[in-house]
């Protein structure tokens, strides 16, 4: 049944894994990086088919409003038509931009914007890959908010051009937080259900703390890893643990991380 | 016909797309709550229609590639990859390979087997995954996807194969046995 073959394959593969799993995490940093940048042609691949994609729909939108505006309104010329529809793109572009400006004004430290660009192919992490990197001046465990400044994740690991991060929810994505209410309590934001993307659990709070349902949770800076004061979201329920020594308040995150398309990352 | 090479390099190309596709595009996760995975599906026809190389190149480049852009630990599923193709190309004399019915069961089977031996691993190697009640329902996502997935990876090396395939000489209908002879 078994033959020769068989043995050699199986051999190299046990032999070539454990070799990868035994290197130095640095070096496996690197082999990973080395890996990673076979993907960059389809990257750029991804973005331009999505650019043509926006491109065509807003062409066809244009066409097709014109062509009911040209019913309503025969007199009017097609330049001042397609003037006045470019200046509603951008003027609408122009109050997004004007939003970030502002919340970026708001809030103090230096932020990158950056795009996600791809999404945990595995189910038990949580996880995305922004295009901002190490050139961009991204490194580890640095603060990822929301386009709306609501905190996001943390920065798990840098490449060159791109960066992982891993979000709210992850086990290995813990947040040191605290309830907005007179107590001002600490917790500690860690894990959730496999499928519960939108809720997190705040634990090691007391019994005192004084939690109701729709107090805010926000960044505790505690710990040295996130800046003190980024809302994360709101509780929605608790209950006592540990022989009711403790309680457990879950947390409904504010950012929609399902949808997450652009994010800031904090470099400074 | 298609060189065993040239599959080798099909196999590898799709899986390189698969596991991309499976990063860039968020829509069955969206809807269904899990992502799924193509590997397995993949593998089952590697190792029903090609060779032990194919099998272990599959499993060693696919596993890495998956892991890269994954947070999982780099390589951790290579040996799981690898085992269930194994475990299909030591009984595929047994396996009705051409029947549908057969390629859905491997891909189900498969499906389930590669990513709960890769939650085994990360949970004794002391790693923290996402893990509960729900993934019950991401294997059901997944095992679906995959045994969905199998037959129409088939039908696609298929058409691939007839497409880029050489077709080989047509026999001739002239039999020598059927020739009238003249003379005498």
């Amino acid at each position: 049944m078994y033959k020769r073959p068989h043995y050699i394959a199986l051999g190299v593969v046990v032999l070539l894994t454990l070799t990868i799993v035994n290197l130095p995490s640095s070096t496996k940093a690197r082999l990973k990086l080395g890996i990673g940048s076979l993907y960059l042609p389809l990257f750029g691949l991804t973005s331009f088919a999505r650019e043509a994609t926006r491109h065509t729909g807003e062409s066809l939108q244009t066409r097709g409003q014109l062509l009911r505006e040209n019913e309503q309104f025969r007199r009017d010329n097609q330049e001042l038509r397609l003037q006045a529809d470019r200046l509603t793109d951008l003027e609408r572009e122009n109050n997004r931009l004007r939003q970030l400006l502002q919340w970026e004004q708001r809030n103090p430290g230096k932020y990158r914007a950056g795009r996600v660009i791809l999404r945990e192919p595995a189910n038990w992490w949580r996880t995305v890959q922004i295009d901002l990197g190490g050139r961009d001046g991204v490194q580890t465990n640095m603060a990822v908010l929301s386009g709306d400044g609501f905190l996001v994740g943390r920065i798990s690991s840098v490449s060159l051009t791109r960066s992982q991060v891993v979000l709210l929810g992850d086990p290995t994505c813990k947040v040191s937080a605290r309830v907005e209410n007179d107590k001002s309590e600490a917790g500690i934001i860690g894990g959730a259900g496999p499928l519960e993307s939108e809720f997190v659990e705040m634990t090691m709070m007391s019994r005192s703390a004084g939690l109701k349902p729709g107090q805010i949770v926000k960044s505790s800076g505690y710990g040295g890893l996130f800046p003190p004061d980024i809302p994360i979201g709101k509780i929605v329920d608790m209950r006592a643990t540990d022989y009711g020594l403790t309680m457990v308040a879950r947390v409904k995150i504010e950012a929609n991380l399902n949808g997450l398309q652009e994010v800031w990352v904090r470099v400074k | 016909m298609i060189s065993k090479s040239f599959k080798t390099i099909l196999v590898l190309l799709v899986a390189f797309l698969a596991v991309f596709w499976e990063a860039a595009f968020n829509g069955i996760r969206h809807w269904f709550g899990a992502q799924v995975d193509l590997l397995p599906a993949l593998m089952v026809y590697a190792s029903l229609q090609t060779g032990i190389v194919t099998v272990a190149l599959l499993a060693t480049l696919g596993g890495r590639w998956f892991d890269k852009l994954s947070a999982n630990p780099f390589g951790v599923t290579v040996v799981p990859l690898f085992a269930a193709g194994m475990l299909v190309f030591l009984t595929r004399d047994l396996i009705l390979r051409d029947q549908t019915f057969a390629q859905v069961t491997l891909g189900l089977a498969a499906s389930l087997f590669v990513p709960l031996c890769v939650l085994l691993l990360l949970l004794t190697t002391g790693h923290e995954p996402l893990f509960g009640w729900g993934t019950l329902w991401q294997l059901i996502v997944m095992g679906a996807g995959g045994a969905i997935a199998t037959p129409i990876i088939f039908e696609i090396f298929g058409w691939l194969e007839r497409v880029l395939g050489y077709a080989g000489p047509s026999e001739l209908s002239f039999r020598p046995d059927r020739e009238i002879r003249r003379g005498r």
